[in-house]
Parts: structure tokens; sequence; C-alpha cells
């Protein structure tokens, strides 16, 4: 590899990796608002659950966090999977029996309290401090940027990939059928027996656990987390992403992940390059305007998203249009 | 524990119903959960602040502490115009997108289009006037004793007066007049209500302005009694809500004493856990009603 390809790729490989990982949480939010329309306003919540307990599982001992259990990275993945599935499945139960809107509310108050213990219970979480020396999946090659970044890159797009396949079986699936049914009609769903609450908890704790997954991912990427790094805009930048991509389709929901993704990197690069140090602050502050003006304004203007979602109903029903044709 | 807590409680509870009213009017007639009421309390308090600053400045009223408040006359001015100002937004707002969604699409995406307006709203307001927070007044007030052996300043004690006021005014007008009885009509079944002759759309202006005026004057409580900050509406949005379903969706006292009971709570924990659990309160209490009595104290069964 020549030199001057080094920081370009090193730089290409990091984009990429994260575009995938915020795809990947995209891909949660697909599940349970695309597939389910379920609606979740707390994604840093469970996205945050993720990113600390995997780093808590497999950080050496550390006098600033709870920690020491050295765990391997894929144990501390397959924890953080589970935990923020579980605590998905928690709010589940309690709201999704009740009005949508109020499965709204308790995701958006997770998502306080989850930032509230991370900056609060130090003892577990660090606090401000957050966690750090969290193992890397490719340390060993950290010494040279470019390679770290592709191997992480290849690592990332190995998971994601794997999800997006088991994702699109799932859709196709009797499973992805019935969830569609309850979102279209729930009483037309009923009354083939199909147990709304159940189907919709199920796609909910899924959703859950794919943006746990992801949170751990970055953490172990970037190998330090605070709770800063979970605050309300992380949600909208997601809710950006699946809206402008098209919810209800995963290829659109990865997308919508890489486009807002490249959109929030380059303004990034421009309000650090031109816009004085004095009013950064602000320039950011703008940034995330832009961001809330482009989610509603898709809403009304576009709502099925650059996608949009493809009317699936079996993937046989090619089968019975090939042997209802007259030969 | 001292009963000073009730005291404490009390003042940030009525705060917090202030916009627990408005949040569950729209919740109830417009129906869906308003992700940018927070917004309002938020842009309700700069628009006071400004005001009072014009007020002061151009028209010549004075600045100046009234005795025994820290609140000037110029603030005690410019809150109704600041009411009026966040209930003018709250109609922009409404004409600008949620009416564009209004039984156009599933319901719930007007609540996405709320939490994206939230982000919007607030981002812009800190771009204006940057996040450093900003007061009313920085005059430090002692507290008087009133009573019981409790205490409290001249200012949440007029403050406590003025939401009471307030709350008992907005039941009064639903409970009483023509145009409560097209809200509550709107509320149970807007499509009924169109056919025996309320004019749906009035109604539902009329409840945006409503909401926006007393989440404003809520906003300038709270700027009076801790600070104005650009976050300050986002952070009470979750105690709103946890009110406004505590106290049954729909019905105004409900929401008033639901809030006082999250104030209340608030305030306890803030004794005996730390300031830093405050808001965790508003959660504990929404999970609560959620899983012992979903329809609140006043609400009726679904």
């Amino acid at each position: 590899m020549s030199a001057d390809l080094v920081g370009p790729i090193a730089y290409a490989s990091f984009f990429l990796s994260m575009a995938l990982m915020n795809g990947l949480v995209c891909l949660g939010l697909n599940v349970q608002w695309g597939q389910t329309g379920l609606f979740n306003v707390g994604v840093a919540g469970f996205v945050a659950i993720g990113a600390y307990v995997s780093a808590i599982l497999t950080t050496p001992a550390s006098n600033i966090h709870l920690g020491g259990f050295a765990l391997p990275i894929l144990v501390g993945w397959a924890g953080a999977a589970i935990a923020a599935g579980g605590a998905s499945a928690l709010v589940g139960a309690l709201t999704l029996r009740l009005r949508a809107d109020y499965l709204a509310i308790t995701t958006f108050g997770v998502a306080v309290v989850v930032q509230l213990a991370a900056l609060n219970a130090q003892r577990v979480t660090g606090g401000a401090f957050g966690v750090a020396f969290i193992p890397r999946p490719f340390d060993s090659l950290s010494s040279s940027p470019a390679l770290y970044n592709m191997a992480n890159l290849a690592l990332v797009a190995i998971v994601v990939l794997t999800v997006y396949f088991a994702l699109e079986t799932l859709t196709l699936s009797p499973w992805g059928r019935v969830l569609r049914a309850i979102r279209e009609d729930e009483r037309a769903a009923m009354s083939l027996g199909k147990s709304p609450t159940r189907y919709r908890l199920q796609a909910f704790a899924l959703g859950g656990a794919l943006m746990g997954l992801a949170g751990a991912m970055e953490a172990h990427f970037i190998g330090f987390i605070a709770p800063e790094n979970y605050l309300s805009s992380l949600t909208f930048q997601v809710w950006a992403m699946l809206i402008v991509g098209g919810s209800g389709n995963n290829r659109g929901a990865l997308l919508g992940a890489a486009i807002v993704w490249a959109l929030w990197t380059l303004s990034g690069l421009v309000i650090s390059d031109l816009v004085p140090a004095t009013y950064e602050a602000r320039a950011a502050a703008l940034r995330l305007v832009a961001i809330g003006v482009l989610l509603a304004a898709m809403i009304v203007i576009r709502p099925r998203g650059l996608v949009g979602e493809r009317a699936l109903v079996s993937r046989h029903i090619g089968d019975l249009d090939a042997a209802a044709t007259p030969r | 524990m001292t009963p000073q807590v009730v005291v404490d409680g009390l003042i940030s509870g009525a705060l917090i119903g202030l916009g627990a009213i408005g949040l569950t009017l729209t919740y109830s007639i417009l129906r869906f959960a308003n992700f940018a009421h927070g917004e309002f309390v938020t842009f309700g308090a700069y628009a006071a602040l400004a005001l009072s600053a014009v007020i002061s400045s151009q028209v010549g009223v004075s600045g100046e502490a009234l005795e025994p408040f820290s609140i000037s006359l110029a603030l005690v001015l410019a809150v109704p115009l600041a009411m009026a100002l966040t209930a003018a937004f709250a109609l922009a707002l409404d004409h600008l997108l949620f009416s564009r969604l209004r039984g156009k699409s599933e319901a719930i995406s007007v609540v996405m289009a709320s939490f994206g307006a939230s982000l919007a709203i607030r981002a812009a307001i800190e771009f204006v006037f940057t996040s450093r927070p900003s007061y009313f007044n920085r005059e430090l007030q002692i507290a008087q004793p009133i009573g019981f052996g409790l205490k409290a300043t001249p200012n949440q004690l007029a403050m406590l007066v003025v939401a009471v006021a307030l709350t008992t005014g907005v039941y009064l007008l639903l409970a009483r007049t023509q145009l409560g009885r097209s809200m509550r009509a709107v509320s149970e079944n807007p499509s009924l209500a169109r056919v025996a002759g309320v004019d749906v759309e009035r109604t539902i202006r009329f409840t945006w302005a409503l909401g926006g005026a007393l989440a404003s004057a809520g906003g300038v409580m709270a700027g009076l009694l801790v600070q104005i900050r650009p976050f300050m509406g986002f952070d009470l949005l979750l105690p709103m809500f946890a009110a406004a379903i505590l106290g049954g969706i729909g019905s105004v006292p409900g929401a008033f004493v639901g809030a006082l009971i999250v104030g209340l709570a608030e305030a306890l924990t803030v004794q005996l856990a730390g300031a830093e659990w405050r808001a965790a309160v508003a959660f504990v209490a929404l999970v609560g009603v959620l899983l012992i009595r979903p329809t609140g104290i006043a609400g009726r069964a679904a």
C-alpha cells in the first residue's frame, strides 16, 4: 500500500464501520417501527445499555467503575444483546397492552433513566469519566491505523450483513407476515388466532437486542464510552436515518444510515473548518435544527422514505402466479 | 426528613402541573403525545426574558424588583405577552406541521413529527440564546417562616397562588363555558361533535393556544425558581407526562394533582437519595401508574 493512500483508506474504513454500526441500530429500529409499528423514543438508552454491559463484562479490573470480569469480547456482545433485549421485553410487557403512545413515553423515560444511571451510578458505570480500556478486537494491529480500521470494517460488515440477511429471511417468514398483518389490521390478525401483544413483544425485544449489540460493537471499536455518547440526539439521528432511508425496508435502513451519517460527518467537518471556534457550539446547534427539520419534513413530504417498503406477501407468491399462468 | 419537603414539592409540582394540563388537553383532544410540549415551556421562558428586557429598555418600565418579590414590573407585564406569544407559536407549529398530518396517516407519525420538532426548536433556541443559563433576576431571596415550621420565599408563594389560580380558571372554563363543552365533546368523539355543530378546527386551535399559554407560565416559574436554559422544558417533559397519565388523560384537575404528587415525590427523593436522582422519580411514578392503574386517578376504564 503506497503511503499517500494509507490515510484515506484508514478514514474510509473508519467512516464505513461507523455507518454500518449506525445501520445496525437502524435495522433494530426497523424491526420495531418499520415492521411492527412500535414507536421507540429511547433508542439511545438501549444502545447505551448494550455498550455499558459489554464494557463492564470485558474490561480488566478498575477502581473507577465496576469491572474486572475480563470476559472475552464475544461474551460481552452476547451479554449486551441479552441485556438490551431483556430491557426491551420488560418495557414491552409493561406498555404493549396499553395505548400506543404509552410505549413512546415509557421508552423516552428509559433513555432518561439510563442516562441518569450512567452519569450518577458512579461505582458501576464510572460516572462522567465513563469506561476506558475496553478491549478492542484487533488491538494487535493498532500500530497501523489503516490495517486496524480495515480489519474492524471486515468484522463489522460480517456481523451487519449476517443480521441483514437474517432479518430479510425473517421478514419473508410467516413470523414477519404476522408482524405486518398486526401492523396493518390488528383485528384481522386476531381473528386468525394471532396474539398481537405476543408478536409485538417479540419484535420489540429483537429490535432492542440489535440496538444493544450495535452499542457494544461501537464501544469495542472506539475503546472508550461516556454518558454523553448516548444523549437524545443519538435517538434523533437513528430516526432520521430510518425515515430518510425508508422504514419497513432493511436496505432502506442501511442506506439511510449511510446517507445521514455522511451528511452528519460532512457538516461536522465543514463546521470545524469554516466556523471560528467561538461559534462552534452555535453551529453545532444549527446542525441539530437541520436534522430535526429533515425528520419532520420527510414525514410530511415523503413518509415512505427514499427506498420505501416493498409490498411483500410471501416468497412463494411468485410460484402461485407461475402455477396459475396457463402454459 | 423535614416538613419543608412539602413546600418544595408543592412548588415544583405546581410548575409541572401548568405544563401537564396543556399536555393532557392536547393528548385527549388531538389524540397524540406531544413531545414538543417541553419546548413550549422553554420558548415561553425565553420569550418572557426577552420581552421583559425590551419593556424595561424601550418602554421605560422599571426593571427593579417589586419588594418583597424579586420579580420586576417589567417581567409582570411581559408574562401575559409571553403567554400570548407562546400560544401563537403553538398555533404556528400546528399549522406548519401537525395539521398536515391530521387524519391523513397513522396517529403515531404525528408523535414522531413532534419528536423532530422538539429537537429542532430546542436546538434553534440554543442557537439564538446559547446554552449558557440566563436568569430573570440574580437577587437571592431569603425564605420566610410561613407557620407550622415551614419556610418559603415570597416568590414561591406568589407562584403557588398564580398556578392554582390558572388551573382553577382552566377547570372552570372547561366545566362551565360553551368552549369547554366543545372541547370535551371533541375529546369524546370528534366526528360526533362535528355532526352536532361543534367547530372542531376552532376547538383544536383553542386547545393549542391554551396549552402554549399555560406552558409559558410554567416556563417563567421554572426560570424564576432555578434558571433558564435551552434544556429546561425537555427535562420537564417526563415529569409532565407522568403527571398527565397519573391524573388520567384529559382531566385538568387530575393533571394538576398528578403533578403535585410527582413534585412531592421528587422533593422527597432529593432529600433521601440526593438531587442527582430527581429525574428518575417521574419514571418510577410512570411505571407505577402503568402497572397498577393505567387509566390514572381521574380516568375512566377505556
